[in-house]
């Protein structure tokens, strides 16, 4: 058995909606990794984004759709829930628009809530930067954001870790460059392929990483090399290493990971959500009967979950892989037919 | 007049009477014919009794829409769309159309007069009689501009229903869909940039009565139309999913690059993160047929006005009972399930 790790929750669903495992060898798996960047946010952060909506004088949330559905640790509760019972919870597309909502409603504190990986770092630093430049004070940023490597090596660290190569995810190479991921070869020794979204793209990915792990080869090739570098997007490092500072963050499923994750940097401390409403993530909790952590890592796939298609469906979710757009059990769940057959 | 619309406007008193015989009433007169001009509360209507139009079909539906206004149309101009078109599929000629506003005080006058105008101008087009009507107003903060109610009353001779549908029949859709679905989400959305000066200048919402192509296809087709829908909330794959959910016999597999979407809508969608086939659609109609007479409806539909983009999309299969079935472009099949909370709040 061959198995293959995809990190991109955009890969994760692309691979579902295309049918494409259904043209797999029954040999080759395709697991996917912790690409999903609303599933890998810790319970706890999540509870504490959730408490922002309780607060007196509680201030516009403004997010991503994907973070709507997201389970609280009571049940039944998540963003969407509170909006319906009153919070102002809106979904933005870009964190410029939520400086753009904060600049028109100045007598509103507008908090953003920075998910993602290094593929929506630059943005969200950049909103940040103009909020300062513009002038406007009563925005913030909850990060949340996350790094690829760290997560990578963490799980690879794991001994009962069991994949022999990865699609790299495109996105966030197209902002680290082709050296961003090297850590995969030439310290992990795992072949991998930086790999496009297309269907025909991934395949094309898929076979040059099947070819170079019947080799042997711990090779990185780039698949996508019409949109990724080998350098990465230069502008966008920039503005990541003006505004971010790496710090240790809290994954769901994997706990704490060494310098995994993005903070404010202490200049920019007047526009950190943390700062502003005192938010410290409280102690690890867990979702009852949730088995997203084992998901996120690989360890699971979601229709061997007990809850999946069960007590969780995108209606009711126990977990957030089952409710965000990238999440793996949502992919499962929206494009496989295992409900047919059931 | 003012220019806005307050409370004194839905007191039921003289206000109330000037805006509805003074701004609506020009707009919406469909007294064409000779009939009276005035809506009444209640309305006393003559029933057709022609041999082959034997029963009555009676819908409603309500219109939320935000923005009131989007590239392509209105909420007039949807909320006659939408009854007229729910009578459409049902094989049934639109005859008469109640029309209800519930509207928030501050509402420009002239947002009134452009609404009310799209209601007046597209029943005339889809040759449905405003009948009877009401109006309210609500204080600032209870709505959204303005709500619309429509029902409407049409007669049918057919009986058209899913459960016609038999393995082997061929599923059409009328043109490209999604188009409504993304015009709205990305009016909503305008500084994605991509409105005015990219894209986004191509898009507009395909909100169009549909009677016209529906009555053509019932009457050239008779026993072999198994049955239409408009696909609005929830699309394409929603719709079809409804055409066979619950059967043991049947279900339905359609061919993904078959499937009429524009290279815009496309385009929009994958920035927004939608699926088209799950995008509203307000002026289409996708049907099913017996398979030999699917060339003669495809023969139809591109003969009316906009329907160059007509096509048979798949086919009923005994395959996976109860499933929609989407063939991908690899050759490999998914299921596409009725969509599951939300991917566009509100949009009709």
């Amino acid at each position: 058995m061959i198995r293959i790790m995809e990190v991109c929750g955009t890969h994760t669903m692309a691979i579902a909606r295309s049918g494409l495992k259904q043209l797999l060898p029954p040999e080759v798996r395709l697991i996917s990794g912790p690409g999903c960047p609303v599933c890998v946010t810790s319970q706890e952060t999540v509870d504490s984004v959730l408490g922002l909506t309780g607060l007196k004088d509680a201030p516009v949330i403004t997010t991503y759709g994907d973070m709507l559905r997201v389970p609280g640790s009571v049940f039944g509760d998540s963003l969407l829930k509170r909006r319906a019972l009153g919070a102002d919870v809106r979904v933005v597309y870009s964190p410029m628009d939520a400086l753009d909502i904060a600049a028109n409603e100045p007598d509103r504190q507008v908090v953003f809530l920075g998910v993602g990986f290094e593929t929506t770092a630059p943005g969200t630093a950049s909103a940040v930067k103009a909020a300062r430049e513009r002038n406007v004070h009563n925005f913030t940023v909850l990060s949340m954001l996350k790094r690829l490597e760290p997560s990578i090596r963490a799980l690879a660290a794991d001994p009962g870790f069991r994949v022999q190569g990865f699609l790299c995810p495109g996105h966030v190479a197209v902002i680290l460059g082709e050296k961003g991921m090297r850590f995969f070869t030439d310290d992990l020794h795992f072949p991998a392929v930086i790999a496009g979204f297309e269907p025909e793209e991934i395949m094309k990915a898929l076979t040059l990483l099947l070819r170079d792990v019947r080799n042997g080869e711990a090779v990185l090739r780039n698949a996508y090399p019409s949109v990724v570098n080998p350098e990465g997007n230069e502008l966008a490092l920039e503005l990541m290493e003006q505004v971010l500072e790496i710090r240790d963050d809290r994954w769901r499923g994997m706990g704490m990971i060494k310098e995994s994750g993005y903070g404010l940097r202490e200049e920019y401390a007047d526009f950190d959500a943390e700062k502003r409403f005192g938010i410290r993530a409280g102690d690890p909790v867990e979702l009852p009967g949730c088995l997203c952590g084992e998901v996120i890592k690989g360890a699971l796939e979601p229709a061997d979950c007990p809850a999946f298609g069960k007590g969780c469906i995108p209606d009711s979710p126990v977990g957030p892989c089952m409710v965000s757009s990238e999440g793996a059990c949502a992919a499962a769940w929206k494009y496989s037919a295992i409900k047919a057959l059931k | 007049m003012d220019d806005h619309v307050t409370l004194d406007h839905g007191s039921g008193g003289g206000k109330t009477a000037r805006l509805i015989n003074e701004l609506i009433l020009p707009l919406i007169d469909q007294g064409k014919d000779g009939s009276e001009n005035a809506l009444c509360d209640g309305a006393v209507l003559d029933i057709p009794r022609g041999d082959e139009e034997g029963k009555l079909v009676f819908t409603t539906d309500s219109f939320v829409v935000d923005p009131l206004f989007f590239p392509g149309g209105d909420i007039g101009k949807l909320s006659v769309c939408g009854t007229v078109n729910d009578l459409a599929v049902m094989g049934a000629r639109p005859l008469y159309l109640s029309l209800s506003f519930i509207i928030e005080e501050g509402l420009p006058l002239e947002d009134l007069r452009r609404i009310a105008g799209s209601v007046g101008e597209t029943a005339s087009r889809a040759g449905i009689r405003i009948v009877t009507g009401d109006t309210k107003v609500v204080e600032r903060g209870r709505g959204d501009g303005i709500y619309i109610n429509t029902s409407g009353i049409g007669v049918t001779a057919l009986d058209l229903k899913p459960e016609n549908i038999v393995p082997g029949d061929c599923v059409i859709v009328s043109g490209t869909v999604g188009d409504h679905g993304s015009a709205v989400m990305l009016s909503r959305n305008p500084e994605l940039g991509i409105m005015s000066d990219g894209i986004g200048a191509q898009l507009l919402s395909d909100c169009a009565p549909v009677h016209r192509e529906a009555l053509s296809l019932a009457e050239g087709l008779g026993k072999d139309l198994r049955v239409m829908r408009d696909p609005t909330r929830g699309g394409l794959a929603t719709t079809l999913n409804e055409f066979v959910e619950g059967r043991k016999d049947a279900g339905i597999e359609i061919i993904e690059k078959d499937i009429p979407i524009s290279e815009t809508v496309n385009g929009i969608c994958d920035i927004l993160g939608l699926d088209p086939l799950y995008c509203a659609c307000e002026g289409r109609i996708v049907l099913v047929t017996a398979k030999e007479a699917a060339g003669k409806a495809l023969e139809i539909l591109k003969k009316c006005p906009g329907g160059q983009n007509a096509a048979i999309i798949g086919h009923v299969t005994e395959d996976l009972p109860g499933a929609l079935i989407v063939r991908t472009p690899l050759g490999t099949g998914r299921i596409a399930a009725k969509l599951s909370g939300s991917q566009l709040p509100r949009i009709c």
